[in-house]
């Protein structure tokens, strides 16, 4: 079997993202590796020393700068005429583009696997991770996302794929590129952090939040995440959310401060190596899940804590 | 405009699921049903447009059980003007979703699709992406804000590390995220309202689309569980925790 993976990147690096999926993607067969971008080159050559890889498939075009579905999409669906199985990272690119892929290829997708059972068959998370479902496909060809954190991630350095360049069928004149803001910030991302300090409604105000997460975080070297409760209080940004409807993280330390646990919170984090937890109530559902828990009250333990490591 | 807004029947997201012990699936018995919370917000969206006058009709949508009415009725008691269920007992599939919405699309001629981006049973976070394919229209995912001018619409997205506006031309659909709005509930006295709304009803066999499943579920198991670790007195023991699994 032939794989395509959709490679994430910004133009300039290759992201973490793309390394599960070429992990995924070589339980199926050959990788073949898709860079679409404008400016891309040096991601084309990353992908290309990624362990396994062994052919990348370039499509350097300004259509494509901004990786709109509506440009993308036809141009993987033509390069499926010689590829088998399309996989892509469950990130939000990931999320946009291939379901449309899938449609116009009349495949039915497999969202979000969690494995491989063979070339047809993928365990895949149903209703937030509380039921895991086997699946198997009799599409021809398969479009997949991939959850990142559910494979190892393959080796940067080792391969030697070919490069090709291909080219897609330019501006559908459907959609636009106007604007994006992206957080800048030192601080590792919460997909790739190894350790992850979070944050709950406890906290209470987002001065509270930034005077009692973040030096914990700074000194730790942490990504900072937070419950949707405290997003939706304001606290923090939204793309700080760990759970169902926010990111799915699997950190070799998560640290939940002030999070009581609800489903949809321990869906997006429930993977994670070690769960320590700091709440002032004892019977809080995060208990039930973490390694180690702390009863106390966290506007104390958090500096303590902070302070002792 | 008119604007379509497909809501679906799940189950309610408050509720824990229980996978069935012959893991064929997840015991929906006796267990309360609601909208899927993305969908509500794509009513809340649609009616706003209209009391902003960008939309005259909101055409609600439901492919599922008999039971699927009563999800649109809660869509009309909020604010949409009609509905149209498409009965089956069969699970349909994103896929086959799409392609009896498009069919519905090309009968209504709405300028905008407003679906939620993913239902919470399923998962899959797919039906919105694959209209906009079949439809070939433009496709706003992940929305946190969107704002219709004229011939165009333009969406702010909800994309990892941050957010990208992009401008489609309408008609497009736009799937929705969870901070684009707060749904309003329904009053009681549009809850009586709704109940005179019209509501069609309609089968898959009526818009002549093959729905059979692609993907077929050969076992549903629990997950595994995770089992609690032990407490401890005090943040010294923590520390000396943390150093002894090499957290730190």
């Amino acid at each position: 079997m032939k794989t395509l993976v959709l490679v994430e990147h910004d133009n300039t690096n290759m992201k973490d993202a793309t390394l599960a999926v070429v992990t995924a993607a070589s339980q199926l067969g050959e990788v073949h590796a898709l860079v679409v971008g404008s400016g891309c080159a040096s991601v084309g050559e990353q992908a290309a020393k990624v362990a396994g890889v062994a052919t990348v498939h370039v499509a350097d075009d300004a259509a494509l700068a901004n990786q709109l579905a509506e440009n993308v999409a036809p141009l993987v669906a033509s390069l499926m005429e010689r590829h088998d199985a399309f996989l892509a990272p469950a990130t939000t690119t990931g999320k946009n583009i291939a379901p449309r892929v899938a449609a116009l290829l009349d495949v039915m997708q497999i969202s979000d696997i969690l494995s491989v059972e063979s070339e047809d068959t993928f365990t895949r998370p149903i209703y937030a991770g509380n039921a895991i479902a086997t699946v198997k496909s009799s599409d021809a060809k398969k479009v997949i996302t991939v959850r990142g954190t559910a494979f190892d991630k393959a080796a940067t350095e080792g391969g030697s794929g070919t490069i090709e360049g291909v080219t897609g069928a330019g501006e559908s004149g459907l959609s636009s590129f106007v604007s994006e803001e992206i957080a800048k910030s030192e601080r590792p991302e919460l997909t790739s952090a190894k350790i992850i300090v979070s944050g709950g409604r406890a906290l209470g105000s987002s001065e509270k939040f930034e005077e009692v997460i973040t030096p914990l975080a700074d000194k730790l070297g942490a990504g900072i995440g937070a419950s949707r409760a405290a997003v939706d209080a304001g606290y923090v940004p939204n793309d700080y959310q760990v759970g169902q409807t926010g990111k799915i993280v699997a950190p070799e330390v998560y640290i939940a401060i002030g999070i009581s646990g609800a489903i949809q919170h321990l869906a997006g984090m429930k993977d994670s190596k070690v769960i320590v937890a700091i709440n002032k109530d004892e019977d809080a559902p995060i208990f039930q899940i973490a390694d180690i828990g702390l009863v106390a009250d966290l506007f104390n333990a958090v500096p303590e804590l902070t302070s002792k490591v | 405009m008119k604007i379509l807004v497909p809501v679906k029947r799940v189950i309610d997201y408050n509720v824990k699921p229980r996978v069935k012990s012959d893991g064929s699936g997840v015991d929906l018995a006796n267990v309360k049903m609601s909208m899927n919370p993305f969908d509500e917000i794509s009513v809340e969206e649609a009616i706003r447009l209209k009391e902003a006058g960008k939309a005259e009709e909101i055409i609600a949508v439901s492919v599922g059980p008999q039971k699927a009415q009563e999800t649109l009725r809660t869509a009309l008691a909020m604010g949409a003007d009609r509905a149209i269920l498409v009965m089956t007992d069969d699970e349909v599939e994103p896929l086959g979703v799409a392609k009896i919405l498009a069919k519905i699309v090309e009968e209504e001629a709405p300028k905008l699709v407003i679906c939620g981006k993913q239902a919470i049973d399923d998962d899959s976070n797919q039906t919105g992406q694959m209209l906009a394919a079949l439809l070939g229209w433009g496709q706003g995912t992940f929305a946190n804000t969107v704002a219709v001018d004229g011939d165009s619409i333009e969406v702010k997205r909800e994309i990892d590390g941050g957010l990208q506006t992009v401008k489609l031309n309408l008609p497009a659909v736009v799937t929705t995220d969870l901070r684009l709005n707060e749904p309003r509930y329904a009053s009681l006295p549009n809850i009586m309202k709704a109940k005179k709304k019209p509501m069609d009803e309609k089968t898959p066999a009526d818009y002549g689309v093959d729905i059979s499943p692609r993907l077929t579920t050969t076992n549903v198991t629990e997950p595994p569980v995770r089992q609690a670790g032990e407490k401890v007195e005090d943040v010294d023991a923590l520390v000396a925790k943390l150093k002894a699994v090499g957290a730190i």
